[in-house]
């Protein structure tokens, strides 16, 4: 047997070494993700090239040579189209924008009443601020309020008649504000209504399930744009001279059924990616259906199609935009209505108002994007890669 | 579904056949306070949003001339804006009680669809633009052959444009678009060398090209598009109001009655004058029309004579700078002729 001479043996972990020099800091790093083959570096050399020929003349386009504020078309347009800018001069004009701002946020609401859209606004982001933080209490108490009593309450406001509040008719409402009426509402009615029709047509009952087919398929089937179109056409002619239906509520109506139809395929894919043995063991403890349901297969099922509940929220967020068949205008109707105003005119007024409202719509698609990701991340328990 | 839609349609075309006559609009309208007027969804010059969002152009102050004459208010007006699919719709069931929307006057739509024509507040017409600087030399259309023509889809600007080229001959490249801005960019882009639409949308169309000057409209119109208020059949009362608040107009450019002067022209002893505006002794000419017997003296206080309305919002002090051409009174030449008021 061999004596071991412990002296030798230490007694801590060496201190780490740094990685050699080749293996780390910026150089290697750019070899290793962006120059690691031929390939590669063709890409990154394509990739730089294309942000260097986009980058700096979007920038000067949309910040360096813009003009941010005005009264008409002439700090917009160049001295050969009657305008005080030099020859050859390309820039934003977001004093159009400014200029037109309150016109695409409200349409033609009365300046005097623009007070109520503002408190509605207040109401409903004190209400729904909440309701997406998921460590505040009082969850179902916050979604009465804001799915019940909001909606009136937000009726009363925005079109009066009521305790004293003078009426504002929908005709005059336009802008960001219709289109985010006409989200809230969609968004609101298309997912009960939606998950009500998916469990429809899974039903065992036939005529509940052939309702629901028939529903489904038939607003499917349609485009949105002939939904709204025979509502604004079609309708007036068989109501008696002189009624009309409003034409908010129509569209309102129109794009509320058709997201649902839509919103029910969604939720029945989730549905269907549920085992049977999950009935069964919900059936085995004596559940009734729409207890089995609540509290075993929907929540599952839901969970499962965030994304694709979330894409058709994004969808009908961006579907509104069709109300302007109908003569409504939200906020890219009100934009491109006033393309139309003489004494802004220029070659750089319709571009930059397409550009305002793309970004305001896109502020909100990522927005709910982005809440959706955190909430697939919150309730991934059993599915993550 | 199919059913319903062939039922739907059905139903359609026998309305507007029908034309349901609603008499008395002017009841209506003096029952609910204020005239609700048709007018387009945004078209420079005629109707389009100013920055505090209120309608202005040519159709609408058409409207608020109405308005004031049986209200004495030229903004008891409400505004439907329509598009050229909804807007006979909407006339006829009685959603707008006058329809201003840069409408063309056809047999067509005086007789099927059960409409009247109250007269033509603005004449226009198919023209060309070219870019002068790329085709020097050209001053008529008919030196436009083999030329590549932008034009927009679906409209009867396109049909026109192909019936003139057949009829003279000629050859040329249509490039057609959808949307109106498409068109515009492949024009400014230089993707073709002539734009064709209605001569008042090509001035509105120059204002945003990049260099308006290069830019002429030439002077051959192949089309006739004279283009007026519209009301409903079946109300000869409305009809003659809407139809003389237009002559009114002219008659009062013809006298020189103006917003400016209105004060003084009260006391005219001018006979015409007197007449229009209703300060002759025992007149009896506005009652008859069911109005007041100042309704043409409101007009004019409100929103001006033809040529004021003209020259605000299409002529030379709007950014559109279009002449009168056509549009001026008969006396200087042009088609606008005010019928008698006696």
């Amino acid at each position: 047997m061999q004596e071991h001479d412990l002296s030798f043996v230490r007694a801590q972990m060496a201190a780490v070494e740094p990685p050699p020099v080749a293996e780390h800091g910026i150089g290697p790093w750019l070899r290793k993700n962006l120059f690691a083959n031929v390939t590669d570096t063709v890409f990154t050399i394509i990739g730089l090239v294309l942000v260097v020929m986009i980058v700096p003349p979007l920038v000067e386009w949309a910040f360096i040579n813009a003009q941010w504020s005005g009264t008409d078309r002439t700090v917009c347009a160049t001295i050969a189209q009657g305008g005080i800018q030099p020859d050859g001069w390309s820039g934003a004009c977001w004093a159009f924008v400014e200029a037109k701002f309150q016109q695409f946020m409200f349409g033609r609401y009365p300046i005097d009443e623009r007070w109520r859209v503002y408190l509605t606004g207040v109401l409903f982001i004190g209400l729904l601020a909440p309701l997406l933080i998921p460590s505040v209490p009082r969850k179902g108490l916050n979604a009465v309020l804001l799915f019940v009593v909001f909606p009136v309450v937000g009726y009363f406001l925005l079109s009066g008649g009521a305790f004293g509040l003078k009426p504002v008719a929908t005709p005059l409402w336009g802008g960001l504000m219709v289109t985010l009426v006409l989200a809230y509402v969609g968004i609101s009615v298309s997912l009960p209504l939606g998950i009500l029709l998916a469990l429809g047509r899974r039903s065992h009952m036939p005529v509940v399930k052939l309702v629901c087919v028939t529903f489904i398929e038939t607003m499917r089937g349609v485009p949105l744009i002939t939904v709204l179109f025979m509502a604004s056409v079609m309708l007036p002619l068989f109501l008696p001279p002189g009624t009309s239906f409003d034409k908010l509520l129509r569209a309102l109506i129109g794009v509320a059924l058709f997201a649902s139809a839509y919103m029910a395929e969604v939720i029945r894919g989730g549905l269907q990616a549920i085992p049977k043995g999950q009935y069964e063991g919900a059936d085995a403890l004596g559940l009734s259906y729409w207890k089995k349901m609540n509290l075993v297969v929907l929540p599952q099922a839901i969970k499962l199609v965030i994304p694709g509940i979330v894409n058709t929220f994004i969808g009908l967020f961006k579907d509104t935009s069709l109300v302007y068949i109908i003569g409504m205008f939200d906020l890219l109707g009100v934009v491109r209505q006033n393309f139309s105003d003489a004494s802004w005119a220029s070659p750089q007024t319709p571009i930059t108002g397409l550009v305002f409202a793309g970004f305001v719509f896109w502020l909100f698609c990522f927005g709910m994007s982005r809440y959706s990701i955190f909430m697939e991340r919150r309730l991934d328990t059993g599915h993550k890669r | 579904m199919k059913t319903i839609l062939k039922a739907l349609l059905g139903s359609a075309v026998v309305a507007l056949l029908a034309a349901p006559a609603s008499a008395a609009t002017l009841d209506d309208v003096k029952a609910k306070g204020h005239i609700q007027c048709g007018v387009s969804t945004g078209l420079a010059g005629f109707s389009a949003p100013d920055n505090a969002g209120n309608w202005t152009g040519l159709d609408v102050d058409f409207c608020r001339a109405v308005a004031a004459a049986v209200f004495d208010d030229p903004n008891a007006v409400q505004f439907t804006p329509l598009s050229a699919k909804e807007r006979f719709t909407a006339l006829q069931s009685g959603e707008v009680d006058l329809l201003s929307r840069n409408t063309t006057w056809t047999i067509s739509r005086d007789t099927a669809l059960g409409l009247n024509f109250a007269g033509v507040t603005y004449y226009d017409g198919q023209g060309f633009m070219i870019n002068a600087k790329k085709l020097q030399g050209i001053n008529s259309a008919l030196q436009l052959s083999g030329a590549a023509v932008c034009v927009q889809a679906g409209t009867t600007t396109e049909l026109n444009l192909a019936d003139y080229f057949k009829a003279n001959n000629m050859e040329y490249n249509p490039v057609v678009f959808e949307k109106l801005e498409e068109v515009n960019t492949a024009y400014d882009s230089g993707r073709c060398d002539v734009y064709t639409t209605d001569q008042s949308g090509l001035y509105a169309i120059r204002l945003t090209l990049s260099s308006p000057d290069d830019h002429i409209v030439l002077p051959e119109i192949i089309s006739k598009e004279p283009l007026g208020p519209v009301v409903r059949h079946g109300d000869d009362q409305w009809f003659d109001i809407v139809k003389w608040v237009y002559y009114a107009l002219l008659n009062a450019e013809e006298l020189g009655v103006s917003q400016a002067n209105i004060e003084e022209s009260m006391n005219s002893d001018k006979p015409d004058v007197r007449r229009l505006l209703g300060t002759e002794d025992g007149t009896k000419l506005g009652s008859d029309l069911g109005l007041t017997n100042d309704w043409a003296a409101r007009v004019i206080k409100h929103v001006g004579n033809y040529g004021e309305m003209f020259e605000r919002n299409v002529g030379a002090d709007s950014p559109l700078k279009i002449s009168r051409g056509v549009n001026a009174l008969w006396t200087k030449g042009g088609l606008q002729y005010g019928m008698p008021i006696r």
